[in-house]
């Protein structure tokens, strides 16, 4: 299993706009570099990443190699209500790694 | 290459004999970095080496066969058992009658009261473990111990630190003593201070300990390193943590 | 190893459908000289009021001497509040590195910043790793 944090307001005012951020452990493997011994290392990346607060996607994105290692990632969205928000990384082999957290609005 | 040139440069310039930096000089390797690099240390929430010390803290209290007991059974809270730990190791050690860096009594903790297999020092765990156990310390002065049993010890890594070293025959303080503050190729010199390991490094896009770190500078002035483990690097340990005395702790520290 | 790739402007086209891209609106913060390439902060803003009728639909990072051209694709929409992202990315080499936002008509909109990329000293074993 490998890490991630994800950083949530605990409390927001409704409507106020509020900034998350989110990493996650991974070596992001371009397919690019050499190993020790000369063979080119399997590209192995985290290509998809979703942020959903209560059932809706809110944002997302797609990752290439030229993200770096521990893949971080910071944006906004409006507190509309209290809820849980989940966050969902998948990688190349279709492997996902989801982590969550709760929000409460006033 | 530009890099070999200019480390040809500086050992050329190196006949002087090394001063020591006088504590108000002192500066960690923070001091040297870009704002940038300086953000992602400081906000928690960028720190990619909260990433092991959030898996450490996991580990604290997960139960290892076959005694069953986590770090947590003897030690408790952390956050109350092991602040300062950091700050004060390498300590010495009754069983070998050396000095052990944190690593080491880690995974001798490991070993003999959970008995559990060894780890090594570029596993993920025990680097999670020791910046979650470090990470405990962080804001703390470093302050060794006056134990009169570590100073031949200490002594040893200063000898290391002032030998000249490798087919570049520099030593450790011609560049942090004498040269920190300039330009090497990309990079400004630092005064080499271990106030952050275990610490995550761009150049290695992953947690490492002192020892990798140790090991890079090294294999910079093209001298055989030490294998991982190695006493000689836990002597010149000692010597830089004195070195570094009233410093503060990072851990987990960010470095180009 | 060589490797093909489309230039920065094929990319950028490729990802626009040939649609004209306009210079502005994005605010585009990285640093000019960069420690290390391994991992370059970045942030992206856009200038938008993010309405259901008026928002910023996508947000993309293209490169021009990676081995490959695209870095990131963001997706965002009225819920985001503001237009604002930030990640860290890759460079290998000192380059032009291109922010590009798609509003909800369909526009395009720009940003360019020039990176110089310096070498690290120490040379790291990696046989040890
Ligand atoms: C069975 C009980 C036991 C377990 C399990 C255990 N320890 Fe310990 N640990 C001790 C004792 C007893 C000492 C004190 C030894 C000494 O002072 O020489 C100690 C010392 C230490 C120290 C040095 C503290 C100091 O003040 O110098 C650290 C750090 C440490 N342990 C970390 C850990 C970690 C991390 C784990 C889990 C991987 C762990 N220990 C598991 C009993 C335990
Ligand atoms: C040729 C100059 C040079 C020599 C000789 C050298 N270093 Fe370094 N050292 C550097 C540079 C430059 C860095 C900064 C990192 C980098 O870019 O490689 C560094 C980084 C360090 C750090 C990390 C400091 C931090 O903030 O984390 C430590 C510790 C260190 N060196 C110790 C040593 C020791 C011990 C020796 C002798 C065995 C040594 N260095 C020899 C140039 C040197």
């Amino acid at each position: 299993m490998t890490r991630a944090l994800v950083n949530v307001p605990k409390t927001a005012k409704r409507g106020e706009i509020i900034e998350i951020r989110a990493m996650i452990q991974h070596v992001m493997e371009t397919g690019y570099r050499e190993g020790p011994n000369g063979v080119t290392l399997p590209r192995n990346i985290i290509k998809r990443f979703v942020c959903k607060y209560g059932a809706e996607e809110i944002f997302s994105a797609e990752l290439f190699p030229a993200i770096a290692a521990n893949p971080y990632m910071a944006f906004s969205t409006v507190a509309t209500e209290s809820g849980t928000l989940t966050f969902e990384w998948t990688d190349d082999k279709g492997a996902t790694q989801s982590a969550s957290a709760e929000i409460t609005v006033t | 290459m530009t890099r070999l040139v200019l480390l040809g440069l500086l050992a050329c310039a190196s006949i002087g004999v090394a001063a020591e930096i006088p504590p108000q000089d002192r500066r960690s390797g923070f001091e040297f970095m870009s704002p940038q690099t300086q953000a992602m240390q400081s906000e928690e929430t960028s720190n990619p080496g909260m990433l092991w010390v959030a898996d450490g803290e996991r580990l604290w209290s997960e139960p290892q066969a076959p005694a069953g007991k986590s770090c947590a059974s003897c030690h408790a809270e952390a956050t109350k058992s092991m602040g300062g730990v950091a700050a004060r190791y390498p300590a010495f050690d009754e069983e070998t009658k050396r000095p052990i860096d944190l690593m080491g009594r880690i995974n001798q903790c490991r070993a003999k009261r959970q008995g559990a297999a060894s780890l090594t020092y570029q596993s993920d765990e025990l680097l999670a473990l020791t910046a979650y156990v470090a990470n405990q310390s962080h804001g703390m002065p470093i302050t060794p111990p006056a134990d009169s049993r570590l100073e031949p010890f200490r002594e040893n890594g200063r000898a290391w630190f002032e030998r000249r070293l490798g087919q570049l025959q520099l030593s450790c303080a011609a560049c942090h003593d004498d040269r920190w503050g300039a330009r090497l190729g990309g990079s400004v010199i630092p005064q080499g201070h271990p106030t952050g390991y275990p610490l995550y490094r761009l150049e290695w896009q992953n947690m490492g300990s002192l020892q990798r770190r140790l090991r890079g500078c090294l294999v910079g002035v093209r001298a055989q390193p030490f294998d991982f483990g190695a006493p000689e690097y836990v002597d010149i340990e000692l010597f830089l943590m004195e070195r570094a005395r009233g410093l503060t702790m990072e851990t987990p520290a960010v470095r180009p | 190893m060589k490797i093909s790739r489309p230039t920065l402007d094929e990319a950028i086209n490729s990802f626009t459908s040939g649609a004209s891209v306009r210079e502005g609106r994005v605010k585009f913060e990285i640093s000019p000289l960069v420690e290390n390439g391994n991992a370059v902060p970045v942030s992206v803003e856009v200038e938008s009021p993010m309405t259901a009728t008026d928002h910023v639909k996508r947000i993309a990072l293209f490169n021009e001497r990676n081995p490959q051209a695209d870095v990131v694709v963001f997706h965002l929409g009225p819920r985001s509040g503001r237009a604002r992202v930030s990640t860290r990315i890759r460079l290998a080499a000192s380059q032009t590195v291109v922010a590009l936002a798609e509003t909800s008509d369909g526009a395009f909109w720009s940003a360019r910043a020039k990176v110089i990329v310096t070498l690290a000293a120490c040379i790291e074993d990696i046989s040890q790793q």
